[in-house]
């Protein structure tokens, strides 16, 4: 995976599973002292702390139809492999938080890519979950809350064509923006 | 940057051409997005899916987001049901998706090119 917002899509796989019905999707960028951080957190079942830890074992998976789970493992692997860390904390009934963090400017860290298109996949989920997805470029913030769209959109559905272009449109938007201002 | 007010207007919009429906209703498009499917290259098939289905306005067709059904050489897989009847297509590209939406879920012919029965596995 060349992109790490196609890592955000996979591991938030795993919130839907666990039945949440909020994550947050959360990028801190701070270019000053040089870090980059993606966080989600849900309200899912969590894990034990057997599952805990071997979660990030690509030779574990709750899965039965077949014997790997890389989604975990790969995430993993993208941030330790830029000097970065990578942490998972859980509660059972309670929610998980996962915390990659990455060396800002380092040749191996791949760039977010298309998180707009992940994004409006995720909200397209079965369940209704509510997605909030904030991006924080050092001083600057752009957030999107499908609990607030959904309030303005007063039951017309997300799979409604302008719709889906304007919530693409807002992200990309949204973060070209406060890139922009901060490089003011 | 397109604001709320903008998501009003597409709103008001859109009531006034409302249809209801069941949730099951019709045809359902399932695209494999666990890992596997994933690197293969199931977010840009499964936004084309959503894109042209939205485009051309089909209303009894659901696209969904799917876990891994074990055949991750030949992700990305996607399946279309319709009541009893299930295709699966394998190696899908955004050029296969014009095609299944146009030739199999609007014309009724599965698209022979793509399904699994193809590839020996």
């Amino acid at each position: 995976m060349n992109e790490l917002s196609l890592h955000i899509l996979d591991v938030v796989q795993n919130s839907i599973k666990a039945n949440a019905t909020l994550v947050e999707i959360i990028i801190e960028e701070n270019r000053i002292e040089n870090w980059y951080t993606i966080s989600i957190i849900d309200n899912g079942h969590g894990m034990n702390e057997q599952t805990l830890s071997e979660v990030a074992d690509p030779f574990f998976t709750t899965r039965t139809t077949r014997k790997v789970g890389m989604g975990v493992s790969l995430f993993k692997m993208a941030a330790e492999m830029t000097e970065g860390s990578f942490n998972i904390e859980s509660k059972v009934d309670q929610g998980t938080k996962v915390i990659a963090q990455f060396k800002n400017d380092h040749i191996d860290r791949a760039p977010l890519g298309e998180i707009e298109e992940t994004i409006s996949i995720l909200i397209l989920n079965d369940k209704n979950i509510d997605i909030y997805y904030k991006h924080k470029v050092d001083e600057r913030e752009y957030v999107f809350d499908t609990r607030e769209v959904k309030k303005v959109l007063d039951g017309i559905p997300f799979t409604n064509y302008d719709v889906m272009m304007w919530i693409k449109d807002n992200i990309k938007n949204g973060i070209d923006t406060i890139i922009e201002e901060e490089q003011k | 940057m397109k604001s709320l007010d903008d998501l009003k207007k597409i709103r008001e919009a859109a009531q006034q051409k409302v249809t209801m429906r069941g949730k099951n209703d019709g045809m359902r498009v399932l695209v494999g997005m666990a890992t596997c499917g994933i690197s293969a290259g199931a977010r840009p098939v499964m936004n084309k899916f959503v894109e042209e289905i939205a485009k051309r306005d089909l209303k009894d067709v659901t696209v969904t987001p799917v876990g891994c059904i074990g055949e991750c050489a030949i992700e990305p897989i996607v399946e279309i049901l319709e009541g009893e009847e299930r295709t699966t297509y394998c190696k899908v590209d955004e050029q296969a998706v014009e095609r299944i939406i146009t030739e199999h879920i609007q014309g009724g012919k599965p698209v022979k090119d793509y399904v699994i029965g193809k590839y020996r596995l």
